[in-house]
């Protein structure tokens, strides 16, 4: 049963892996490198999801000879406006970052919670 | 302390859920028949009705170029707002 | 009383961020012109031109990249790259009888391919856009960038000590 759908397990623990580094880790750059992680797992699920077997890139131009068998081209559609969100929200969290290190002096979390600025 | 216990039961929880939502899915490199209706139909007509051999793109800018607009303007929205936070404005205090 | 400023890295580093920075501007040039045939376009074209920046402030300092920096030439890349997309889009509505926005005006069909106009893109809106695409991103990432590094930068007293070479970043 694994060994069939082995690919979707492995972004599975992939997402695992940053849920659990945005959740346990005290360190602010951490937690924002965690929230990215899970983001580009969910992108390459996606991408994952419309593989066919024995197709080739959706590209007409640069196929060989007779060939009818295509990988499905939405999903890498749709990736494309994600990576670019993902992007965006990167750039926002890695800004308060660093205007909250300005203004505490610390980038613990737990002596963020206890100042209360 | 109490909060780490909880967050790796609720890690454990979704990681179960997750496993077994991705067990029941289509078998990999097989997909299903009612899946792929729209792919063929842009497959079958995309060196037809535009002579754009590149399928992905025009799809992104063709097919469904409204997508595009809006991803767009969350590009413009996240240089905007790190332009706002990022201003040497006097405050009077 | 200067301000902390980044570092410029060693003279190797210097002499190969020389040569390998201007190829990535022209790959990625490269990679946006050739969307509508090979794998790229306008999203990724315009990710790689925007590295170019990224390259030049590691490897050369801040000091040097801000005497030729002009944050107004990326201003007018993204403005002008929005405006073409939106452009070319609204043209479709008052083109032909169907009259739709992000209708493919300027397509030549398979038939009549290379007789009718033979510098003209087959492709129609598709590789226009693509080009305008290309440029805002640039532009766009290339602001992002600047911004964030010119508001890190403390504004702190620093002796001068050392020589003005060999060291990583801020010191």
């Amino acid at each position: 049963m694994i060994s069939a759908n082995l690919p979707y397990f492995v972004f599975a623990v992939l997402f695992l892996i940053g849920l659990l580094g945005a959740l346990l880790e005290t360190n602010l750059i951490k937690i924002g490198i965690a929230i990215d992680v899970m983001e580009s797992a969910a992108n390459m699920f996606i991408i994952v999801l419309g593989y066919r077997n024995g197709g080739y890139i959706p590209v007409k131009f640069l196929m060989p000879e007779g060939v009818t068998n295509f990988v499905l081209p939405t999903p890498q559609a749709l990736t494309l406006t994600a990576i670019v969100i993902a992007l965006a929200t990167s750039a926002l969290m890695l800004s308060l970052i660093v205007m909250l290190y300005r203004h505490y002096g610390t980038l613990d979390v737990r002596e963020i919670r206890r100042l209360r600025g | 302390m109490k909060c780490k216990t909880l967050f790796i039961i609720a890690a454990i929880v979704v990681g179960g859920a997750l496993m077994g939502a991705v067990s029941s899915l289509h078998p990999f490199g097989v997909p299903t028949a009612e899946g792929t209706a729209v792919d063929e139909h842009y497959l079958n007509r995309a060196g037809v009705d535009i002579s754009c051999e590149n399928v992905v793109t025009s799809i992104v800018f063709d097919y469904r170029g409204f997508d595009t607009i809006g991803e767009s303007s969350v590009l413009f929205t996240a240089l905007l707002s790190v332009m706002m936070l990022f201003r040497k404005g006097g405050r009077k205090e | 009383m200067k301000k902390k400023s980044m570092r410029p890295l060693s003279v190797i580093a210097r002499t190969a961020c020389g040569m390998y920075s201007w190829f990535m501007l022209a790959f990625g040039a490269y990679v946006i012109v050739h969307g509508d045939v090979t794998p790229g376009g306008g999203f990724q074209g315009g990710s790689i031109c925007a590295t170019f920046l990224a390259l030049m402030l590691i490897a050369q300092g801040s000091d040097y990249v801000e005497g030729w920096l002009n944050e107004n030439f990326y201003k007018v890349c993204l403005f002008l790259g929005l405006f073409m997309f939106i452009g070319f889009g609204l043209m479709g509505m008052g083109w032909a009888f169907d009259g739709t926005m992000m209708f493919n005006w300027a397509a030549v069909a398979h038939d009549q391919l290379a007789v009718v106009k033979p510098w003209w893109p087959p492709s129609g809106t598709v590789a226009l856009m693509d080009i305008a695409v290309g440029i805002e991103v640039a532009g766009g990432l290339s602001l992002i960038l600047i911004t964030m590094f010119r508001a890190v930068r403390l504004n702190q007293v620093v002796e001068d000590g050392l020589g003005k070479e060999t060291g990583h970043d801020q010191r």
